[in-house]
């Protein structure tokens, strides 16, 4: 084979691989959209309806107690996780900590990043086991809290280091302490720093590891912090396997609902992104 | 030093002035227990977990565990060599199936794709990264599983169900190839156009220049996303949980089930509550996964540095 036969070759194959990832990108949200939308056109009210006492034998009722509980354990766990990502983050940058501080909490930060979520959740489950507790809404949110802390820590961190230093040296030079120049920094890193908010929450929401033993399966309409709770991840989990045609239907409706929220999560980023590129100096850049 | 004067100059002014220098201690110390937080919730999560694991440690040796494949709980008969072949042939399967995808479409994401093609495929591949992989696992039963079981098997002459290893890597390496395309496409744009022209200049081909030049020049960070792409295989929990059936024994063939450690805990949690003992075992396969998680993290990253060093341009 000659060299411009093999690079010929190459490219073909690059299109190939390419066109494999992108086709099962479409199937996968092609069917969940498919088989998911087609559930809650004809059926919108399981999305409100509590399930009923029968849910998984009989798939009485609808998940809303999945909704809920999704809702209350993921916004709180994301408010909690950006105040502590964010304040991390300035820490790390030089004004505060010494650069080597900053290389080895960074170095902490990226083991924490590719920990396996379900550590996470059995690290929870032991605290619940240490206190005596149960399984609760309450143990989910810190579950995914934990989660997400070094997602946000890590692109927080990224946007204000390719901050431009110039708003730092402008509002030093102007006699502002170090807290008035953080948040001047943070200010203009915004678009990088809500990205990374929004990217800690798609996770959040996606995940089921962390919360299983933590949060529980509970079928039940979460009552309060301590009453346990679930989320749509481990409901498509749970009703997956089920026999019953009706609860796997529902999954595919709760995964439609997921799919739906997740790419809002993603367009809602790119849109703030750009508006909030007013803020960073030298115009707009995403 | 900047302590000195600010106090200095709290001492010669009141009022509004001292209000804010208030403000910067306290944000001061609040961010402090911010960045120590970072290290400090990794080493709770290392101590609790293996202060927690210790009931199992003292009965059995690690050695003894690892390499014993009966997994009996109730029986005190406690085996990890099942789930750890299990993991270890799904997560190689897994790289085997998605490491040349994965850099075949970055290598078309950064070389060859351009304009509105390339924004176009790099939103559909962070729209995949996006979806939640239990979406993956829920479609899979429904498409991959049957087409397993049905026709890939009795292909190769196996009668299996269709849940197994082979399955639970194919979809896996769907899962993480968004992850490892976007690392290596990150890397192959790091390099200076220098590096393209210089070579195409000497009358290299594009895939010349890519294989000699850019592929080396991006090996490091390309490499180390590889390996971080194999951490993610090796802690995947729901998706192996949906699809591999859940059977502890050691896996003879590519379609036979089997477990995973992640999957041990999840399909032993039900009887975790009422054992100490068992209790004290499942945790202590949270800290293997965290172990070797680690280990990937700090091998990915002294590679790095290592192939910098010798792949330099």
């Amino acid at each position: 084979m000659d060299r411009y036969a093999k690079q010929r070759l190459i490219g073909l194959l690059a299109r190939g691989a390419t066109a494999i990832v992108v086709s099962v990108m479409v199937f996968v949200v092609g069917v969940t959209i498919y088989r998911g939308a087609r559930i809650l056109l004809t059926d919108p009210s399981i999305v409100v309806t509590p399930p009923g006492s029968q849910y998984t034998l009989q798939a009485e009722g609808g998940f809303l107690h999945a909704i809920v509980g999704s809702v209350f354990i993921v916004i709180p766990a994301t408010i909690v996780s950006t105040i502590l990502a964010i304040s991390t983050a300035i820490y790390l940058q030089s004004d505060y900590s010494s650069e080597r501080f900053s290389d080895l909490a960074n170095m902490f930060l990226n083991v924490l990043w590719g920990t396996p979520p379900i550590v996470y959740g059995v690290f929870v489950l032991t605290i619940i086991f240490t206190v005596g507790a149960r399984q609760s809404l309450l143990f989910g949110i810190i579950a995914i809290a934990i989660f997400q802390y070094p997602i946000m820590t890590r692109y927080t961190d990224e946007a204000l280091r390719s901050a431009p230093d110039t708003v730092k040296e402008a509002s030093y030079g102007l006699g502002s302490t170090r807290f008035e120049t953080a948040r001047m920094t943070v200010r203009s890193a915004l678009p990088g720093v809500i990205a990374g908010v929004i990217m800690g929450f798609a996770r959040g929401i996606g995940d089921a590891a962390t919360v299983l033993f933590t949060a529980g399966r509970s079928t039940n309409m979460p009552g309060g912090p301590m009453d346990g709770a679930t989320t749509l991840p481990i409901l498509i989990y749970e009703n997956a396997t089920s026999p019953n045609d009706e609860l796997v239907a529902q999954a595919y409706a709760a995964s439609f609902l997921l799919i739906v929220v997740v790419l809002a999560l993603i367009a809602i980023s790119k849109v703030l992104a750009g508006r909030f590129a007013r803020y960073t100096p030298g115009g707009r850049h995403s | 030093m900047a302590e000195s004067t600010e106090s200095a100059e709290s001492n010669q002014t009141g009022g509004r002035f001292s209000k804010r220098l208030r403000r910067e201690r306290l944000s001061s110390a609040w961010f402090t227990v911010a960045g120590y937080f970072a290290i400090g919730i990794f080493v709770l999560i290392v101590v609790t977990m293996i202060y927690q694991s210790l009931p199992l440690l003292e009965e059995f040796s690690i050695a003894q565990m690892v390499s014993s494949s009966n997994w009996n709980p109730d029986q005190n008969e406690f085996g990890f060599l099942p789930a750890i072949v299990g993991t270890v042939y799904v997560s190689i399967l897994t790289m085997v199936m998605g490491t040349p995808i994965a850099i075949l479409t970055a290598i078309y994401l950064a070389e060859y794709a351009e304009g509105r093609m390339k924004t176009l495929v790099g939103s559909f591949i962070d729209v995949l990264a996006a979806i939640p992989s239990v979406i993956f696992g829920l479609v899979a039963l429904f498409a991959v599983v049957p087409f397993v079981g049905n026709h890939l098997a009795p292909a190769f002459g196996s009668s299996a169900t269709g849940q197994g290893i082979f399955t639970v890597s194919l979809v896996m390496s769907i899962i993480v190839t968004p992850f490892m395309i976007s690392l290596s496409v990150e890397s192959l744009e790091a390099l200076p156009d220098e590096l393209r022209e210089t070579s195409l200049g000497v009358g290299a081909t594009k895939w010349e220049t890519i294989r000699t030049v850019l592929l080396r020049a991006a090996g490091p960070g390309i490499f180390s996303a590889v390996l971080l792409g194999f951490g993610r295989v090796f802690g995947a929990t729901i998706v192996p949980a949906m699809l591999i059936g859940g059977q502890t024994h050691i896996p003879d063939s590519p379609f036979a089930t089997g477990q995973t450690l992640p999957t041990l805990i999840v399909n032993d949690f039900g009887e975790l509550m009422s054992l100490p003992l068992n209790q004290s075992a499942l945790i202590f396969v949270g800290v293997m996964l965290l172990v070797v998680v680690w280990l990937f993290n700090f091998s990915a990253m002294l590679i790095r540095r290592r192939l910098r060093r010798r792949w330099q341009y």
